[in-house]
């Protein structure tokens, strides 16, 4: 479970989340949805600590990010898992040296059962087969999957994933959506996604936060997201002029 | 940036093999146009000594001394340096550069991987140890060179250079090289890891990140090269 209560940044006078509370429970894919500029990705880089909060606390099960020691953090950061937006593959690294990565620094075993541990997370993604390629050689769908693979080699407790639909056709988004959506619920990990893609959204958004401006406006799941009467959300929601017209004459 | 460096490694053998990574990329990868460099280097200057050594009671075997001296005082050690910055150094800060706006970085630091020790530590001691033995490489093949322009061209002969580079060589000289080469090898890869490390945007705030560490690369170069001649010399 991570928690955020109060959580405040400002980059220079420009606030870009202002008084934050959430609560994010495992087993669930969790969703901060919001327009571009909304602050979805700072609220993701404060959660994993790459951006330090001026206000607030955030914790990790009982334990809060702020109050921990190097050696704390370094030991939470092996339970965290993160797909980024572009993938972040090490592209001087095959697919298998990306993934045996993380387990020979932290969890070195012998050869055959770090790349018995490699090959069942590729297995999981459906990339069986293309462990000697480099990131340049994959799809940018491919390139997902190994991320998502990477995040996972390590038995993550927390999954974050930065917009991992973003660049990507419907067809291998939904595929990515029902990945996540699998792999959270098969190792009941605490996993939160930040998107803009309503598909996504609507597909497997267990809990959704709203953010606007940098503020949190709205929460809940993906049956009451159609039924809100948030202003700026259903702007979102019904982006497109089909969706308008279709809410409109469905009342 | 420097102290997050001397933090313990996560696992000392991925640290000890990304170390012989970089010696091999940065060492090996440079021999090839530091000895072209050097033979030319040592070659027109044992030419232009000749030029400007016209009056008889001048023994030419001054030449071998001059190209010898000079070679070890500033041609290997400054020159190879200056070639070095805008080798490595922009090396070091286009890859940097692009880990960081691609967001390889932040994939370290997220794994817990402390990404200054990881990619900025092996990349530091691999110039420490790699520029001074090119340095030496650029030395040799500077004074082979000019000896070899002599014979060739029929200035003077190989025993007449090795008697003249003999008579006035003293140990200290290849010290104060050395000196030269360990502190100019702290500036290429410090300065051009910090200026990859801290880029912030694309590929055209990766390019430039990468001139103005050779930029500054050279500047400091040259600046600790009069500094150190009037400590050491």
């Amino acid at each position: 479970m991570i928690s955020l209560q109060g959580i405040s940044k400002k980059f220079g006078d420009k606030s870009v989340l202002d008084d934050i509370h959430a609560t994010f429970l495992p087993g669930k894919v969790n969703m901060v949805i919001g327009a571009s500029g909304s602050g979805k990705s700072v609220l993701m880089k404060t959660m994993v600590g790459l951006v330090k909060p001026d206000a607030g606390r955030l914790f990790y099960k009982d334990l809060e990010l702020g109050e921990m020691d190097g050696d704390q953090r370094n030991e939470l950061r092996q339970k965290i898992g993160m797909l980024f937006q572009s993938a972040a593959l090490f592209d001087s690294l095959t697919v298998l040296d990306n993934l045996l990565f993380p387990l020979r620094m932290f969890r070195p075993a012998s050869k055959a059962a770090m790349q018995e541990r490699v090959a069942y997370c590729l297995e999981r993604v459906g990339l069986a087969g293309t462990e000697m390629l480099f990131p340049s050689e994959l799809s940018g769908g491919m390139k997902k999957r190994v991320g998502i693979a990477r995040a996972i080699v390590l038995e993550p407790q927390f999954l974050f994933c930065d917009e991992p639909n973003s660049g990507l056709d419907p067809k291998t988004s939904i595929r990515i959506d029902h990945l996540i959506q699998d792999i959270t619920n098969e190792y009941q990990i605490t996993t939160i996604v930040n998107t803009h893609d309503m598909n996504s959204v609507l597909e497997c958004g267990d809990h959704i936060v709203f953010l606007y401006k940098g503020r949190k406006t709205w929460e809940g799941d993906r049956q009451l997201i159609l039924k809100s009467d948030n202003e700026p959300l259903n702007e979102l929601v019904y982006a497109t002029r089909f969706l308008q017209q279709f809410r409109e004459k469905s009342g | 940036m420097l102290q997050l460096m001397l933090r313990k490694p996560e696992n000392g053998r991925m640290y000890w093999e990304e170390t012989i990574r970089q010696m091999s990329s940065i060492g090996l990868g440079s021999v090839g146009i530091v000895a072209f460099v050097a033979v030319f280097m040592g070659g027109v200057s044992a030419v232009q000594t000749v030029y400007q050594l016209v009056a008889p009671y001048i023994s030419l075997t001054v030449v071998g001394s001059i190209v010898t001296n000079s070679s070890i005082l500033e041609l290997g050690p400054s020159i190879t340096s200056l070639v070095l910055a805008g080798k490595i150094g922009s090396n070091i800060a286009s890859e940097l550069g692009y880990m960081r706006s691609s967001e390889q970085i932040d994939a370290l630091e997220i794994m817990g991987v402390n990404p200054v020790s990881y990619l900025v530590g092996p990349k530091v001691v691999a110039c420490l140890t790699m520029i001074p033995l090119l340095v030496i490489t650029s030395i040799s093949m500077s004074i082979l060179g000019g000896m070899v322009i002599c014979q060739l061209t029929g200035l003077i002969t190989f025993d007449q250079f090795i008697e003249g580079a003999r008579s006035t060589f003293l140990p200290y000289d290849v010290f104060f090289a050395m000196c030269k080469a360990v502190t100019f090898a702290f500036f290429i890869s410090s300065v051009s890891a910090y200026h990859g490390y801290h880029v912030q945007g694309g590929a055209l705030e990766v390019g430039r990140a990468s001139t103005k560490a050779v930029v500054y690369c050279c500047v400091l170069i040259l600046l600790g090269d009069y500094i150190l001649a009037q400590l050491l010399l």
